[in-house]
C-alpha cells in the first residue's frame, strides 16, 4: 500500500523535515561526502566507465504468444543495449506484422471462445492478486532486469515501482468484482439496464521510460474487464515486460490472454494499431507517434483509442513559496527518471520576487546531483535510454545556448561510455525558445521569470500539451485560481509525481485522449451496452 | 411521456390489437384501406396534389456570434422540398472562413466567458427556458421539419417536437448535477477530479432528424458549460437555425452556440481539422466518420465521438406471436422512410415462424400508407433527396440481381419527388450486398435461421454494431441474445426506444462512445486531478 506513495513521499518527507534524511536528497549528500559514487562536475568518469555487472540472467527473449515462448515468424532478431555501454544485453525476438497476426488469432480466440471473458470476474480478480504476489516475490530479479535494460537507478525500480507495480494490480484486481452497470430510469413502460462488457482484444503499445509500470496501467484495467491483450512493448526494454507476462501465467492467465511482442513500432508497432481484428488500442509515446496510430485506427476498424503522450508541464513557483522547499521539489520534477518522464516539470516559472535566490540554489542542487552507474547505492542519475535520444537531448541544449538562454551549469556528456548527460539547468528562457516549446526529455531544466498569475496562467497554458502541472504556495486563493485556470490534466499542489492507484492520468489537448489509472480507467476497456425491455403492467416506472 | 411516444405508439398497437384503441402506426394503414383520401405504395395519385406547409422561412444565414450573417463568400446554396425536389429557400453557404469566425467566437465565449463562468444553474435555467420556447413554437418547427425532410407531419408534430423538448429538460436536469470525485489517497494526500468543460465542441450532424440529434449534440455539451460550433447536414439547414434563434431568445450569450449550414468537403473538414477546436462529435456515415477522425488525428488530436451507420439485425425467435413480432419488425426498418442508423434493416426469422412471418411482413408492407407527408394518416414520406433515392434503387437492384425474391415494392412511386415502395425481400443470404450494406431506404431483407448459436454468429458477422432487436418470451433466450450481441443496445420486444436517459452508441464501426444519459456528458468533459499534500490528517 504504502508503495504507490513512496515516490512522493520520499520527497515530502524529505521536505517537511528536511534534517532527516530521505533516500531521495540523501543520495546527493552521501555522494558528496563518502565519494562512492562522484558528482557529475567532477571527473566521473572513472564510475560511469566501468559499470558492474548485474546479477540477474535475461531467460526470456522470445515473444510470448497464446501461452507460449516462440521465435518470430521471420526468425529476425534485435539487440537490446545496457545505456550504461551501449552494449548488447541480449537478443530479442523481433516481432512483425506476421508475429502480430498471430498474437491476435491468438487473443481473439481467448476472448471469443473463453475461458477468460467466461470466468467469474471474481476468478480474474484471484488470477491478478496472485500476480501481484509473483511480483512481490521477484522484486530483485525484476527491478535489477529493469535497471539494466533501462539505466534508470536501482533503488528507484527496486524500492518505488516494483512496489508501486504490485500495488497497481492489487488496485485492478479489486476493481474486477466491482464493475456495475446501471438500470435506468425509463420514459415508459420499459425496464431499462446497461450491461458494462469488455470490449475484446486490446492492443496496447507501451514505451521504454517505465517498462514494468506502463505495463501495469495498460494490463491491469484491460484484464480487470475482461479483455485479451496483445501488447507491444519498446524496442528499448523489450525484457521485465517478458518476465512478468511468464509471472501472470504461473498465476493462472489462461494462454492466448495476454501475448507480448517484441518489436519496432512502424512494423509491429502499426500492424497492431491497423488490426482489423483489435478491437481498442491503448499508447503511450510521443505526440507525433500518437498522431499516426489514430490515423491507423480511422483508416481500419475505427477501434477506440486512448492515448498518454507528450508534455510540457509548468512548474510554478509563487512569491510566497519557501524558496528551499521550491527548490527541491522543482528539481524532483525535471530530473526524475532522467527527465525522461512525460509529465516531467519541464518548464520552472519562478515569480520575479524569489527567482534569483531560487535560481541560485536550483543551480546548486544540480551540481549536487549524483549520476553514476544506476547500481551503485546512492546514485541519483543513471544514463539517458539511448544514443537517439542522448543525441536529441545534447542538440536541445545547443539549442538553448544557441537561441540565447544562459547555461548555469551542465551541458555536456559524463564520461567516454553509455549516454550520460550532466543535470543541466537554463536560466533566462523564453517562450519562443524551443527548450521552452519542445519535450526534451533529459535532464535539462528551464527556469523562466514571470509577474503575475494571470500572466502565468496565460504562459503556461500557451502549450500544444495538457498533461501535468505544479503548484507551489501557501496561499489558498492562488492554489484555488491556478487548479482551475491551467489546462492540463493533473496540477499537483506543493507536490509533485505522486503515482496512487486511484488519481487518473492523462492529458488535455495534445496530450492525449482518456485517463489512465483511477476509476476513470475503466471506460477504456469496456463497451456500454442498453437493454431495453418493454413492461406488462408495471407495478412503478 | 414525450420521449416514449414513439415506441408507446406501437406498443400500444401490439397489446391491443383487437381493441378499438386506434394507435397511430396500425391505424394509418386501416383508415387508407378505407377512406381512400390516401393511396398506399400501390398507386400513386395522392402524390399529386400537395399540401402548402403552414410556415414561413425566416432564417436562412449563418449564426455567429448570436447574430444572422451571409457566408463570408456570399454564397448561397438551395434546400429542396423532397415532396417535389423543388427549392424551398436559399441558404448561406458556409466555407473554411466561416468555420474560422464562427470557432472564434465560440473560443472567446468559452475563454472570456461568461458561459462556464455562469453558475450551472444559471445554465440549466437556459435550457429549461428553451425547451419552453419549443414548446410554443411546435407547429412551425414540425411543420418547417417535414417541409425539409419529408417525415411525416404527425411523426414530426408528435413524437419528436415533445422528444426534443424532453431532451432539454433532461440536460437542463444534469447542467447542476456533474460531480467531480474525492478520491482515496495510498499517503498523506489530499486527491479530488474536477469534470471541466472540454472547451469549443465541434458538432457535425444528420439530415434524417435534424432536430433530434441537434437535442442530443447541443443538449449535453451546453450543459456541461461548453461553447459549440454546428454545422448542420446540407439537406436540411433550417430547423436548426430556427431553434438556435430561440435559443438566443432563452439568453444563451452570444457566440456560446454558432451555426454554420454547409458541405462535408468544406465546412464539416474545416471544423474537424480546426486547431482551436477542442472536441468533435459527429454523427452520419462510417466512411465519413473515419474521414473525420483521420482530420482530427492529423490537426490537434481533438477526442471525437462517432455515431455511425448500422445493419441492425431484429431476431424473430420461434416462440414469438407473429403478428405482433411483424408489426415490430415492420416498424424497425421502415419508420422514418428507413432512414434511421439503427434500423432493423436484417429480419432474421426462425425457420419455424418464417413462412406465415413473410406473408404478414409483406401484407403488413403493402398497407403502409406513402404520401405527401404532411397529409394525416400517411406513414411513409419521401426519401431525402435525390442522392439517396437513387442509391436506394441501385440496392433494391443490387437485391434483385443476387437472387433474394422481391416480394412486394421496389420501384418509385409517382413521378415527382422521391418517393420509394415500401419493399420487401425474402430469401436473403448473408452474403448480398443488400445483407450487408446499409440501404438507408424502405428496404426489408428477410433471413431465415435455425437456432440461436446460428443467430448469433450471422447477426454479429458484420462490421456494424450499433442495435438489435429480440423477439422472444423466453427468458433465457432473451439474456442469451443480449449477451452475446455485439451492439451497443439491445431492444428486446421492442424498437427504436429512444428515452433520454437510455445511451445509444456502436460497437465496431457503428462509432465511438455514448450519446444521451449519464454516459453521454463524458463526451464534453475533461478530468482535472488535483493532488494536496496533507499535513497531519485526521484520517486517510
Amino acid at each position: 500500500m504504502a508503495a504507490a506513495s513512496r515516490i512522493s513521499r520520499l520527497l515530502s518527507r524529505s521536505l517537511a523535515s528536511s534534517s532527516s534524511s530521505s533516500a531521495l536528497l540523501s543520495k546527493g549528500r552521501i555522494s558528496g561526502v563518502g565519494r562512492v559514487v562522484s558528482c557529475y562536475s567532477t571527473t566521473a568518469a572513472a564510475a560511469v566507465d566501468n559499470p558492474s555487472t548485474p546479477s540477474v540472467k535475461v531467460n526470456y527473449t522470445q515473444l510470448l504468444i497464446n501461452g507460449n515462448f516462440v521465435d518470430s515468424a521471420s526468425g529476425k532478431t534485435f539487440p537490446t543495449l545496457d545505456p550504461r555501454t551501449g552494449d548488447v544485453i541480449a537478443h530479442v525476438a523481433e516481432g512483425d506484422a506476421e508475429d502480430i497476426n498471430r498474437a491476435v488469432s491468438a487473443a481473439r480466440k481467448a476472448f471469443d471462445e473463453g475461458p477468460w471473458p467466461k470466468m467469474t470476474a471474481y476468478e480474474r480478480s484471484m488470477v491478478l492478486f496472485r500476480f501481484a504476489d509473483l511480483i512481490d516475490k521477484h522484486t530483485e530479479e525484476l527491478a535489477t532486469l529493469e535497471t539494466w535494460d533501462n539505466g534508470k537507478t536501482y533503488e528507484q525500480a527496486a524500492k518505488i515501482e516494483l512496489p508501486m507495480i504490485s500495488r497497481l494490480i492489487r488496485y485492478y484486481a479489486g476493481w474486477a468484482d466491482k464493475i456495475h452497470g446501471l438500470t435506468v430510469p425509463a420514459d415508459s413502460p420499459h425496464l431499462v439496464q446497461t450491461i458494462h462488457e469488455p470490449i475484446g482484444v486490446a492492443g496496447q503499445i507501451i514505451p521504454w521510460n517505465f517498462p514494468l509500470l506502463m505495463f501495469a496501467w495498460k494490463v491491469g484495467p484491460a484484464l480487470a474487464c475482461g479483455n485479451t491483450i496483445v501488447l507491444k512493448t519498446a524496442e528499448q526494454t523489450p525484457l521485465s515486460a517478458l518476465y512478468v507476462a511468464k509471472l501472470l501465467h504461473e498465476a493462472g492467465l489462461p494462454p492466448g490472454v495476454l501475448n507480448v511482442v517484441s518489436g519496432f513500432g512502424p512494423t509491429a508497432g502499426a500492424a497492431l494499431a491497423s488490426h482489423m481484428e483489435v478491437d481498442k488500442l491503448a499508447f503511450t509515446g510521443s505526440t507525433q507517434t500518437g498522431k499516426v496510430v489514430l490515423e491507423l485506427a480511422a483508416k481500419s476498424n475505427l477501434k477506440p483509442v486512448t492515448l498518454e503522450l507528450g508534455g510540457k508541464s509548468p512548474f510554478i513557483v509563487c512569491k510566497d513559496a519557501d524558496v528551499d522547499k521550491a527548490v527541491e521539489l522543482a528539481h524532483f520534477a525535471l530530473f526524475f527518471n532522467q527527465g525522461q518522464c512525460c509529465c516531467a516539470g519541464s518548464r520552472t516559472y519562478v515569480h520575479e520576487n524569489v527567482y534569483d535566490e531560487f535560481l541560485e540554489k536550483a543551480k546548486a542542487r544540480a551540481l549536487k546531483r549524483s549520476v553514476g552507474d544506476p547500481f551503485m547505492a546512492g546514485i541519483e542519475q543513471g544514463p539517458q535510454i539511448d544514443s537517439e535520444q542522448f543525441e536529441k537531448i545534447l542538440r536541445y541544449i545547443r539549442s538553448g545556448v544557441d537561441s540565447g538562454a544562459t547555461l548555469e551549469t551542465g551541458g555536456e556528456r559524463i564520461g567516454s561510455r553509455g549516454y550520460y548527460i550532466q543535470p543541466t539547468v537554463f536560466s533566462n528562457v523564453k517562450e519562443d525558445m524551443l527548450i521552452a516549446k519542445d519535450e526534451i526529455f533529459g535532464p535539462v531544466q528551464s527556469i523562466l521569470k514571470f509577474k503575475d498569475i494571470d500572466e502565468v496562467i496565460r504562459r503556461a497554458n500557451t502549450s500544444t500539451y495538457g498533461l501535468a502541472a505544479g503548484v507551489f504556495t501557501q496561499d489558498i486563493d492562488t492554489a484555488n485560481t491556478l487548479t482551475r485556470a491551467l489546462k492540463v490534466g493533473t496540477v499537483w499542489v506543493n507536490c509533485y509525481d505522486v503515482f496512487d492507484a486511484a488519481i487518473p492520468f492523462g492529458g488535455y489537448k495534445m496530450s492525449g485522449q482518456g485517463r489512465e489509472k483511477g476509476i476513470h480507467c475503466l471506460s477504456n476497456y469496456l463497451q456500454v451496452k442498453a437493454i431495453v425491455t418493454s413492461l406488462k403492467n408495471p407495478t412503478w416506472i | 411521456m414525450a420521449a416514449r411516444r414513439i415506441s408507446s405508439l406501437l406498443t400500444r398497437s401490439l397489446s391491443a390489437s383487437s381493441s378499438a384503441s386506434a394507435s397511430l402506426l396500425s391505424s394509418l394503414g386501416t383508415n387508407s384501406c378505407r377512406n381512400g383520401s390516401i393511396k398506399r405504395c400501390s398507386t400513386a395519385a395522392a402524390l399529386e396534389e400537395l399540401i402548402f406547409p403552414p410556415v414561413q422561412i425566416s432564417y436562412t444565414q449563418n449564426l455567429i456570434d448570436g447574430k444572422f450573417v451571409d457566408a463570408a463568400s456570399g454564397k448561397t446554396f438551395p434546400t429542396y422540398d423532397p415532396r417535389t425536389g423543388e427549392v424551398i429557400a436559399r441558404v448561406a453557404e458556409g466555407d473554411a472562413e466561416d468555420i474560422n469566425r464562427a470557432v472564434a467566437a465560440a473560443r472567446k465565449a468559452f475563454d472570456e466567458g461568461p458561459w462556464p463562468k455562469m453558475s450551472p444553474y444559471e445554465r440549466s435555467r437556459i435550457l429549461l427556458r428553451f425547451a419552453d420556447l419549443v414548446e410554443k413554437h411546435s407547429e412551425e418547427l414540425a411543420a418547417l421539419e417535414t417541409w425539409n425532410n419529408g417525415k411525416p407531419h404527425e411523426q414530426a408534430a408528435k413524437s419528436e417536437l415533445p422528444l426534443l423538448i424532453r431532451l432539454f429538460h433532461y440536460y437542463a436536469g444534469w447542467a447542476d448535477k456533474i460531480h467531480g470525485l474525492t478520491v482515496p489517497a495510498d499517503g498523506p494526500h489530499h486527491v479530488q477530479t474536477l469534470h471541466e468543460p472540454i472547451g469549443v465542441a465541434g458538432q457535425i450532424i444528420p439530415w434524417n432528424f435534424p432536430l433530434i440529434m441537434f437535442a442530443w449534440k447541443v443538449g449535453p455539451a451546453l450543459a456541461c458549460g461548453n461553447t459549440i460550433v454546428l454545422k448542420t447536414a446540407e439537406q436540411t439547414p433550417l430547423t436548426a437555425l430556427y431553434v438556435a434563434k430561440l435559443f438566443h431568445e432563452a439568453g444563451l450569450p452570444p457566440g456560446v452556440l454558432n451555426v454554420v449550414s454547409g458541405y462535408g468537403p468544406t465546412a464539416g473538414a474545416a471544423l474537424a481539422g480546426h486547431m482551436d477546436v477542442d472536441k468533435v462529435a459527429f454523427t452520419g456515415s462510417t466512411d465519413t466518420g473515419k474521414i473525420v477522425l483521420e482530420l482530427a488525428a492529423k490537426s490537434n488530436l481533438k477526442p471525437v465521438t462517432l455515431e455511425l451507420g448500422g445493419k441492425s439485425p431484429f431476431i424473430v425467435c420461434e416462440d414469438a406471436d407473429i403478428d405482433k413480432a411483424v408489426e415490430l419488425a415492420h416498424f424497425a426498418l421502415f419508420f422514418n422512410q428507413g432512414q434511421c442508423c439503427c434500423a432493423g434493416s436484417r429480419t432474421f426469422v426462425h425457420e419455424r415462424v418464417y413462412d406465415e412471418f413473410l406473408e404478414k411482413a409483406k401484407a403488413r408492407a403493402l398497407k403502409r400508407v406513402v404520401g405527401d407527408p404532411f397529409k394525416k394518416g400517411v406513414e411513409q414520406g419521401p426519401q431525402i433527396d435525390s442522392e439517396q433515392f437513387e442509391k436506394v434503387l441501385r440496392y433494391i437492384r443490387s437485391g434483385i440481381e443476387s437472387n433474394a425474391t422481391l416480394e412486394c415494392g421496389g420501384d418509385r412511386l409517382g413521378t415527382r419527388g422521391y418517393f420509394i415502395q415500401p419493399t420487401v425481400f425474402s430469401n436473403v443470404t448473408d452474403d448480398m450486398l443488400i445483407a450487408k450494406d446499409e440501404i438507408f431506404g424502405p428496404v426489408q431483407s428477410i433471413l431465415k435461421f435455425k437456432d440461436l448459436d446460428e443467430v448469433i454468429r450471422r447477426a454479429n458477422a458484420t462490421r456494424y454494431g450499433l442495435a438489435a432487436g429480440v423477439f422472444t418470451q423466453n427468458m433465457d433466450t432473451a439474456n442469451t441474445l443480449t449477451r452475446a450481441l455485439r451492439t451497443g443496445t439491445v431492444w428486446v420486444n421492442c424498437f427504436d426506444v429512444f428515452d433520454a436517459a437510455i445511451p445509444f452508441g456502436g460497437y465496431k464501426m457503428s462509432g465511438i462512445g455514448r450519446e444521451k444519459g449519464i454516459y453521454s456528458l463524458h463526451n464534453y468533459l475533461q478530468v482535472k486531478a488535483v493532488v494536496t499534500p496533507l499535513k497531519n490528517p485526521a484520517w486517510l
